[in-house]
């Protein structure tokens, strides 16, 4: 719609409802919608067309889907994401789904971004990542004749700037939900598991076998994580302080945090600097690979002996329950693709 | 005639009082209370400052810190409906509960420590839920009551996580037909006297999880509590004396 300036006076944005999963909506408090940032169709749009812009990079070559490329659960599927000099940074791109049920409102591995509008900021400008300069980006949309209608048509004004960019991108982000994966049918009586996936799940709720369900959810929680920090053995000392580093508490040393389990087939490789590359190698380290540092989470069983100890055949089950978090639909939806 | 005037405004003036006072004093004078969550370790007061610390001992010898406490409380009498609240030290959410419209009088100050058999209902709380607190589905669902977290050193003079998790009982022994006892326990504090706003506190001593009646060793029983049938009626006894009324004023 091409507006003149006088219907720019009076356009409003068209409200947006979350298209909320009957199980996240049956278990799950409402998601977190900022009330400076509420959702509307024009907003989400043009949140979309600018996480798939490669204008906001200084160079103008990636996007933000460069490294969050929606068919691999928003992640790209490297141990650490190249950016626009060819430089990596240290951490795995996260994938991105659920993220308005991020109760807490702390993003990226290390809890450092306070928001979702926030944390959009910073990959943009990081001279590892993105690279770009605000200001630049700014004027470059606003010479755009077709982004200053949309910013207009979202936000009432065609102000373009830092603030309303990301405010886009963090409408969009909040639209990615997955909640159709193989269990969630289950859940909802349409399908039935294994024997296989059920003995799977049975050694992920048992907190003498796998106990992840502690930090990882469970059928009534269908995040899937809590969200929270935890120092889960991967080391015995600490290169990169993770939390610590944010919060500035040595007892945060070596936390990050819990990422949710779903949509792990798509995500590899795992940790938040991607030293697992396969699912196997992620079980064998909560069963055997436990490395002992003083922030260890009590919660990991077993540290003296390396982990839980699981069997082969308990490792092969909770590698099949796993797979049934894997949402085909979402990964595959046109509502997300460029 | 100016008079008049003077005479009239100071009737209006006095009828306008008298109706406010009227109506002011119909109202019966109402109270807040804030309830207060404490934490002690015996005669220390725990802050998150002491949190990660192996600094406090057990009856039976060990040394152990606090790395995460929460743990959530029901049927608390100075609210007529149902209710339930979740406390959570270790992020200093829920340690505060406040209450209005009290009148003055006394008030029994008594709560379920957990959820009764009839109030834990598996999935049925989306805040609990949200904040994953539920219990395994293979151990009969509802929520936890208590997640108590820490460090110890163990007897090899290592350091060893345990988890004190209390959850409803349930005896395992034939899986197809499990057994459940309640392990949740009345609290009672006795009556506290409101006549003003008030703030009560409610005293929680860490150390008692591990002290009365049963010496708690933590060599044997530190982790994978929550299927130990026996395990869970130990800490329901010690917990029985674990809350106790502090200040009031």
């Amino acid at each position: 719609m091409h507006c003149t300036p006088k219907e720019d006076e009076i356009y409003i944005p068209v409200p947006y409802n979350l298209e909320i999963p009957i199980l996240f909506a049956d278990k799950l408090i409402p998601p977190i919608i900022p009330a400076n940032n509420l959702l509307t169709i024009e907003g989400i749009a043009l949140g979309k067309k600018l996480f798939f812009d490669p204008v906001l990079s200084g160079d103008e070559t990636q996007s933000c889907a460069s490294c969050h490329s929606p068919q691999k659960s928003f992640t790209d599927q490297q141990p650490f994401s190249i950016g626009v000099a060819g430089n990596s940074g240290n951490r795995n791109a996260m994938p991105l789904f659920n993220l308005a049920w991020n109760f807490d409102e702390r993003f990226a591995w290390d809890g450092k971004e306070f928001g979702l509008e926030r944390q959009a900021l910073e990959p943009v400008s990081n001279p590892i990542e993105m690279h770009g300069d605000w200001k630049k980006i700014g004027r470059k949309l606003a010479a755009s004749s077709s982004y200053k209608d949309l910013f207009l048509q979202a936000f009432g004004s065609s102000k373009i700037d830092s603030t309303s960019i990301t405010k886009a991108i963090a409408q969009f982000e909040r639209t990615l939900i997955s909640g159709n994966a193989k269990f969630d049918k289950y859940l909802r009586g349409e399908t039935s598991l294994t024997a296989e996936e059920q003995n799977g799940f049975n050694v992920f709720m048992d907190e003498s076998k796998g106990d992840c369900f502690h930090c990882h959810g469970s059928d009534n929680n269908p995040l899937w994580t809590d969200n929270k920090f935890h120092n889960n053995g991967l080391d015995n000392v600490f290169t990169d302080l993770g939390f610590g580093a944010v919060t500035g508490d040595p007892n945060d040393n070596g936390k990050f945090k819990s990422p949710s389990i779903r949509n792990l087939v798509f995500t590899a490789p795992y940790m938040h600097d991607g030293r697992f590359a396969s699912l196997e190698e992620v079980i064998d380290h909560y069963s055997e690979g436990l490395k002992k540092s003083p922030t260890i989470d009590p919660l990991m069983k077993r540290v003296n002996q390396g982990g839980v100890q699981l069997s082969v055949v308990e490792k092969t089950n909770l590698k099949a329950f796993l797979q049934t978090l894997s949402d085909y639909d979402f990964v595959r939806n046109p509502a997300f693709q460029k | 005639m100016k008079k008049q005037h003077y005479l009239l405004l100071l009737m209006l003036f006095l009828v306008t009082r008298c109706s406010e006072e009227i109506e002011c004093c119909v109202q019966p004078e109402q109270a807040d209370v804030t309830l207060n969550f404490t934490h002690y370790w015996d005669g220390i007061k725990l802050s998150n400052q002491d949190l990660n610390q192996l600094k406090f001992t057990t009856k039976n010898g060990e040394n152990v810190s606090v790395e995460n406490l929460r743990y959530l409380i029901s049927e608390l009498s100075l609210i007529d409906s149902k209710n339930y609240h979740l406390i959570n030290f270790t992020e200093n959410t829920g340690t505060s509960i406040s209450l209005s419209g009290f009148t003055n009088g006394t008030y029994k100050l008594t709560f379920r420590f957990g959820f009764s058999d009839e109030d834990n209902t598996d999935g049925a709380y989306k805040d609990l839920n949200s904040v994953n607190f539920g219990v395994p589905g293979m151990l009969g669902g509802g929520y936890h009551y208590m997640q108590f977290d820490g460090k110890y050193i163990d007897n090899n003079n290592e350091e060893a996580g345990f988890n004190y998790h209390t959850i409803r009982a349930v005896d395992k022994t034939e899986p197809d037909n499990l057994k459940f006892e309640d392990t949740s326990f009345n609290v009672d504090l006795g009556t506290v006297i409101i006549t003003k706003n008030t703030d009560i506190e409610i005293k929680m001593n860490l150390a008692e999880w591990f002290k009365n009646p049963t010496t708690w060793d933590l060599n044997k029983l530190n982790t994978v509590l929550m299927p130990n049938f026996e395990a869970q009626q130990m800490m329901r006894d010690n917990g029985k004396t674990a809350f106790s009324l502090g200040t009031v004023n």
